[in-house]
């Protein structure tokens, strides 16, 4: 510690030079932050303890294509199976393509499986009666200004009606709310249709389902429950795959994107980057330094406290920006999910990203330090002090 | 008085590429503590090597050196930076200071490698920077001094950790007559007043005049001695 004044003056010996660096590690680790943040949001998804005890059923060839209804009785047959109900993908849009609604056609008793989900007894009752009723999640309900009694128009990406026109019309009867944001806010993005309605509209739907949801009365027993519904459909022309919540959500996301791999690559490439222009920054900075770093040994200093310094000016240096740019990061994500009305939910930088962070400072610190403090080490006085 | 330094049979052979260059010859020299001696001598002659040599910086390729009884040239490197640390102070001809440092902390350097507490570096970094008439400008950065007044920073440095031996390269190479004549007294009252061996490498004849007595130097030999004061 008592070399601290020592490294830091060194540190900012050339401010300008620094504070560009330091811009650089900030930038980069605002990044990871930010990244991170996708990453852990793409891996908790599914994650709750409600979504422990329900099971997905789909189809085992794709996610696209659908199930027989009559399917729901022989699941809810199967010993340990306590509810069942199913859904299908609608895919709206409402007013502009762009603007895409995370649209279901569902059961009446979806929303039995779903506690994490809250709507008034009123407008549930509302819902069952109301064969174009829709039931509205609160960010999609504000982010268009929907409100209960508007009749909403949207266009499935997918599916006509039977006058051929994409264009559907429903009724807003209720507003859901989550009461668990942090792995239930996808459900205020939502729009719940009538499976019925749906089913009955469209020529291409018929008594088909897209995934079927189950509650097991006993989690340690989903697995055996999952494999027995899928034994019912077993060398058929519609096999399934059942598995949980969390690792259906998982597979899914992993269609969509492998965020790991493309979080992993982006940072390496960052990371790389920032070796190579903080590994500059530091050469540079012993390089001027050579003189002053001989008095220092000239007057006492050994070869491993020279060693120590340098490779704690690096360390400094990264943990400086680094901290600078996870704190930005910590700042920036509520604001980014609440920007985006719900449709992130990124969770804040937590203790496992900020110690993963602190490692990756430390270790880049050390890298990039480690060749300009060998050369401090290795310095010889007299010739450094003659310059040569 | 007793003998501070005993160089016997000490040469210096630097490699420079495939080529070997002898600097100095064989040299054999006696400093009693408390002696304020000057080396002279033509560019090239080994006066510097022969300075480095004496304050640890470097090692003899034959010969041995002794200060106070102790053989530096048989000390390992960590060893020796040690020796350096407790006995010798150091002062150069473009002062050396760290610039982005004040003039306290320049002095206070040494006295990291003590264990002596931040009050008590501070201390003597203050009684240090008043003997060389600078508590004024504890504050201020190298370049807020003239070169007289970095020159006695750098003059505080080496004293403040007590040393027995200053070892000083051309300290007054770099000044004008008056900031050298400054220079020169203070390293004679370090001399006469506190009882430090002084070795000083000049090229000026009025600076060698402070010293007790002038080694010259040729082609890495000494060749003459003088009593100057």
């Amino acid at each position: 510690m008592k070399y601290l004044h020592l490294v830091w003056a060194s540190l900012f010996r050339r401010k300008m030079r620094t504070f560009l660096t330091l811009v650089s590690i900030i930038a980069a680790f605002l990044l990871f932050g930010l990244l991170d943040a996708v990453r852990t949001s793409f891996d908790q998804a599914g994650q709750s303890a409600n979504g422990a005890q329900r099971l997905q059923t789909g189809s085992k060839l794709s996610f696209i294509q659908t199930l027989p209804q009559s399917l729901e009785a022989q699941i809810a047959a199967v010993a340990g199976v306590k509810a069942v109900t199913y859904a299908n993908w609608f895919g709206g849009a409402y007013q502009d393509p762009h603007n895409q609604v995370f649209s279901f056609a569902v059961e009446p008793n979806y929303l039995e499986l779903y506690p994490e989900v809250a709507v008034s007894e009123e407008q549930r009752k509302a819902f069952a009666e109301t064969r174009t009723g829709a039931l509205v999640g609160e960010q999609l309900a504000r982010r268009f200004k929907w409100k209960v009694g508007d009749k909403i128009p949207l266009q499935s990406t997918i599916f006509p009606n039977r006058e051929g026109s994409k264009n559907w019309s429903f009724d807003v009867v209720g507003i859901l709310h989550s009461t668990d944001k942090k792995s239930g806010g996808f459900f205020d993005q939502m729009f719940l249709l009538h499976w019925k309605y749906f089913d009955e509209t469209t020529p291409y739907n018929r008594g088909q389902v897209g995934w079927y949801v189950t509650r097991v009365a006993d989690v340690n027993q989903a697995d055996r429950v999952a494999k027995a519904i899928d034994a019912i459909s077993a060398n058929s022309d519609h096999e399934t795959r059942t598995q949980t919540e969390q690792a259906a959500t998982a597979s899914w996301m992993k269609q969509l994107a492998d965020m790991g791999l493309i979080v992993g690559s982006i940072m390496g490439a960052v990371f790389f980057t920032l070796l190579l222009l903080s590994g500059n920054t530091m050469m540079q900075a012993v390089r001027e330094r050579t003189s002053e770093l001989a008095v220092l040994k000239t007057i006492g200093f050994s070869n491993g406290s020279v060693l120590a310094m340098v490779l704690a000016e690096s360390v400094l240096l990264l943990v400086l920006g680094g901290v600078v740019g996870l704190a930005i990061a910590s700042l920036l994500i509520p604001v980014v999910s609440a920007g985006s009305g719900g449709m992130l939910n990124l969770p804040v930088v937590g203790a496992d990203s900020w110690l993963l962070g602190l490692g990756l400072m430390a270790l880049i610190g050390l890298l990039v330090g480690s060749l300009p403090a060998w050369s401090a080490m290795r310095l010889n006085i007299v010739d450094a002090l003659a310059g040569r | 008085m007793a003998r501070l330094i005993e160089i016997r049979d000490l040469s210096k052979v630097y490699e420079r590429g495939k080529q070997k260059v002898e600097v100095l010859h064989h040299i054999d020299l006696d400093v009693e503590e408390g002696d304020f001696l000057a080396l002279m001598g033509p560019s090239g002659s080994g006066k510097t090597t022969l300075l480095n040599l004496i304050g640890g910086l470097d090692v003899p390729s034959a010969g041995s050196i002794s200060v106070g009884g102790q053989r530096i040239d048989q000390l390992g490197a960590g060893a020796l930076a040690k020796w350096r640390a407790a006995r010798v102070g150091f002062v150069f001809q473009f002062y050396n200071l760290m610039p982005m440092l004040s003039a306290q902390r320049n002095v206070e350097l040494p006295l990291l490698l003590t264990r002596l507490s931040s009050g008590e570096r501070k201390k003597r970094a203050a009684i240090a920077l008043q003997l060389v008439g600078l508590a004024d400008r504890a504050t201020h950065k190298p370049t807020e001094l003239s070169g007289g007044q970095q020159q006695r920073v750098s003059i505080a440095r080496a004293i403040v950790s007590d040393p027995t031996l200053l070892v000083c390269d051309e300290p007054t190479g770099d000044l004008d007559r008056t900031s050298a004549e400054e220079v020169l007294g203070l390293l004679r009252a370090l001399n006469r007043d506190h009882g430090k061996t002084v070795l000083m490498v000049t090229h000026d004849p009025k600076a060698a005049e402070y010293a007790n007595h002038t080694l010259h130097l040729d082609k890495g030999a000494l060749v003459e001695t003088a009593a100057t004061a």
